[in-house]
């Protein structure tokens, strides 16, 4: 087979469809395609049969595939690329691309077709990938000619990286990937109807400077997009040469070091106290690659009804004066605007800076302390038993053992915001979690993605015992190829988030949230030559978890029973605003003991 | 209030369903959509008539611009604009009406285009206005059948929408 690589790479030879798609992704360095093979892929999985650029992950379900690429992707801000068959191998694949659709992941998901001439003959294994993705990708391809596929792909890789970035879908029947063709990969791509801006306005950038300087309650907000435009190290010394508070989105923890002074903690629907009175509070806002969505500022009446100037840089125009009007938008590259912002600011202010080393931005002190105050509630402050596990317990704990420097992945309901809330994460890059479509099943395989992306670091999935049943089958894929995953499973028996609301909005009627028949998970683990562990004991979190990453190259899946009755606090209400925070929820019938 | 927009967009397979998905999954208003290429083949001048008020057009613009395909967007409310659709109508013409609906065509400089023992066919350019107003003039009994190709718009003198 090396012959034949060699004959085809020296001579101009035309080479097959799929051979094609191999090479266009060698062009694109790809490392990994998390995949599984179907009919209409099969010459696609031949042609991977004989190379070895790229290493293929075989997973057990394809969305796990794709859930796997976009943690890839999160993980390393490299384009994840998936590869599924077509019709059910395409529709499982679904889920997965649209969570990475609305947190704005690039990937590129390679789905088979059934041949040009079945294509509308409700051939076997036939759905019409193009129309059932197209709502929930930045763009998608069908390819029916082998001279296109190289280009398409090239695109698709650009497209998926450019600009706001986004999921990728190029669908390739199968008698395409059989038909020959020269190969010729492109350089680069002109493509008209696609320029995203990069540079941001200048006199933009001026004027937001002019209001930062004068703010007397300014306030800096970042979301997702700072971390995907790596702009995190420009936004710290920006904040750091103004002194001035930062909170962060769900999607954009790490964006700034938690464990800084000047950082106030996450915002929002489960955001701290003094985030989110100090976004309500502020007289000047910047945001920065976040989108003001429903549960990060609830009702935009509420909001509005304080009166700030707000300054908003996103690279997505369509973001901006979405939910909120906006009062100095400037379109670009969250690295590039900042970094001219850190430039005009150091021009601006040099005289300032050389005479007070610091703090050049307006002094607001007493802004500061209207923050301490509110940092004096203490909304992040729980309940500790020496009888019953409790959850924020043991993130706090995951945290001091992994020194808060692992990639932690969660699934999505009340471990997810725990995790959020309590693990302090310093780095961009590191918190991995489904935060726009909020997908349940997540955790595990992006775990996997996370461990493929980094595989000496520590990788810490936290879950429920809800959530990683709905992609419990990657058990498999972790024991084939040695993935050392942390599961820290908080088991409370409940769909939490579910129950909480049941409990809170429904009169206690817990309709259909109990999770009952839960398999023994320390047998389930160890039939997949996993380690099990199970604690049950408060006493016992801290041992458990610091034996479990001892193993470095073992998996251990550790079923933590918490206490069933668990909130997350502090809690502002679906469709309520910011001023509405209920802080705890005073609930006698739940927590006598 | 109500808009046109023109778009300037790739004609390839499925760039209308991207438009047409758009404004379903967002829920914005479509009243009428036309779309035929340009004189350059690989592009399509799209006019779509839709309503809102300022914020949702603004989203409107901006998601149609977001779409990988979409080339140029122009609002041609934002200035001065001419705005066409073609009907064509059948009517009933018995013998009694038949000079009563010819008169009623010439009013409105519409033509008829086919002539047949109980009916014509009408043929009428104009404003949507202008079409409403003729269908309003008619007997409602009288109108057989109906159909609109729905506006398009041009800017006027120097507004051009071109690559």
């Amino acid at each position: 087979m090396d012959s034949q690589a060699k004959k085809t790479a020296d001579t101009k030879a035309p080479i097959t469809g799929a051979e094609i798609v191999i090479r266009c992704l060698n062009e694109e360095k790809v490392k990994f395609v998390f995949g599984y093979p179907g009919g209409a892929v099969l010459h696609i999985y031949d042609e991977i049969y004989k190379q070895n650029g790229f290493k293929h992950i075989l997973v057990r379900h394809e969305q796990a595939a794709v859930h796997a690429a976009d943690a890839y992707s999160r993980a390393t801000g490299l384009v994840g690329v998936a590869l599924v068959t077509s019709g059910p191998g395409a529709t499982n694949a679904v889920t997965g691309i649209a969570t990475a659709y609305m947190d704005s992941i690039p990937i590129v998901v390679i789905s088979g077709q059934v041949p040009v001439p079945a294509i509308g003959m409700d051939a076997f294994q036939e759905v019409d990938m193009v129309g059932v993705t197209r709502p929930c990708v930045k763009h998608n391809f069908l390819v029916k000619d082998v001279k296109d596929i190289a280009a398409t792909i090239k695109k698709a890789f650009y497209i998926a990286a450019t600009g706001r970035p986004g999921p990728v879908v190029v669908d390739i029947p199968k008698d395409i990937t059989a038909h020959l063709a020269d190969y010729f990969y492109p350089k680069s791509v002109e493509m008209r109807s696609y320029n995203p801006v990069l540079k941001g306005h200048s006199g933009q950038i001026k004027k937001a400077i002019k209001l930062l300087l004068e703010a007397k309650r300014p306030m800096i907000y970042t979301g997702g997009g700072l971390v995907l435009g790596d702009g995190a190290p420009e936004l710290v010394k920006l904040a750091r040469t103004l002194g001035y508070p930062v909170t962060n989105t769900l999607m954009g923890l790490g964006g700034y070091p938690a464990s800084d002074p000047q950082f106030v903690g996450m915002l929002g629907m489960h955001g701290s106290y003094e985030a989110n009175m100090a976004m309500q509070n502020c007289d000047v806002l910047i945001a920065v690659g976040a989108r003001f969505d429903d549960r990060v500022i609830g009702d935009p009446k509420d909001f509005l009804s304080k009166k700030r100037t707000i300054i908003h840089i996103d690279v997505d125009p369509s973001s901006i004066s979405k939910r909120v009007k906006v009062d100095v938008p400037i379109v670009g590259h969250v690295q590039s605007v900042l970094s001219e912002m850190n430039e005009a600011l150091y021009l601006e202010t040099k005289g300032a800076a050389e005479s007070t080393k610091n703090n050049i931005g307006n002094n607001i002190s007493a802004w500061w302390k209207q923050i301490d105050e509110w940092r004096g509630v203490k909304s992040m402050v729980y309940q500790n038993s020496t009888t019953v596990i409790k959850p924020q317990y043991v993130i706090e704990k995951l945290w001091e053992v992994t020194k808060g420097d692992a990639y932690v992945t969660s699934d999505v309901g009340q471990h997810q915001m725990w995790a959020a809330q309590y693990y302090k994460f310093d780095k961009p890059r590191r918190w991995i979690n489904s935060g726009g479509l909020g997908t349940m099943g997540v955790g595990l395989p992006y775990a996997m993605g996370c461990q493929f992306a980094d595989k000496d670091a520590q990788v810490a999935c936290v879950t429920g015992e809800g959530s990683i049943q709905m992609n419990i089958q990657e058990l498999s894929t972790c024991a084939q190829y040695g993935l050392p995953i942390k599961v820290i499973m908080l088991n409370n028996r409940y769909l939490g988030m579910v129950r909480q609301w049941q409990e809170f909005f429904y009169e206690n009627r817990y309709s259909e949230s109990y999770m009952d028949s839960l398999p023994d998970f320390v047998k389930l683990a160890e039939s997949y030559g996993h380690v099990g562990m199970k604690i049950t004991n408060p006493a016992d979190v801290e041992g458990a978890l610091k034996e479990a990453f001892a193993k470095k190259d073992k998996f251990v899946f550790m079923d933590f029973i918490t206490d069933q009755d668990e909130n997350v606090f502090p809690m502002i209400a679906a469709g309520k605003g910011l001023s509405e925070m209920v802080l705890k929820k005073d609930n006698k019938e739940r927590h006598e003991d | 209030m109500k808009h046109i927009i023109s778009i300037l967009i790739e004609n390839e397979a499925g760039a209308l369903s991207r438009v047409a998905g758009l404004f379903s999954a967002r829920g914005y208003n479509i009243e009428s959509l036309t779309v035929a290429a340009t004189e350059d083949a690989t592009m399509s001048r799209m006019t779509i008539v839709t309503s809102g008020s300022d914020e949702v057009i603004e989203q409107i613009i901006k998601q149609l611009n977001k779409l990988i395909d979409v080339i140029k967007v122009l609002d041609l409310n934002d200035g001065k604009y001419i705005e066409r659709e073609l009907m064509l109508v059948k009517v009933k013409a018995t013998a009694a009406f038949r000079d009563e609906m010819k008169r009623m065509c010439d009013i409105f400089r519409g033509r008829i285009i086919d002539v047949a023992d109980g009916s014509f066919t009408i043929e009428l350019t104009g404003s949507g206005t202008k079409l409403d107003a003729f269908i309003e003039s008619l007997d409602k009994t009288a109108i057989l059948e109906t159909v609109r190709t729905g506006a398009s718009g041009i800017g006027r003198g120097d507004r051009i929408l071109k690559l």
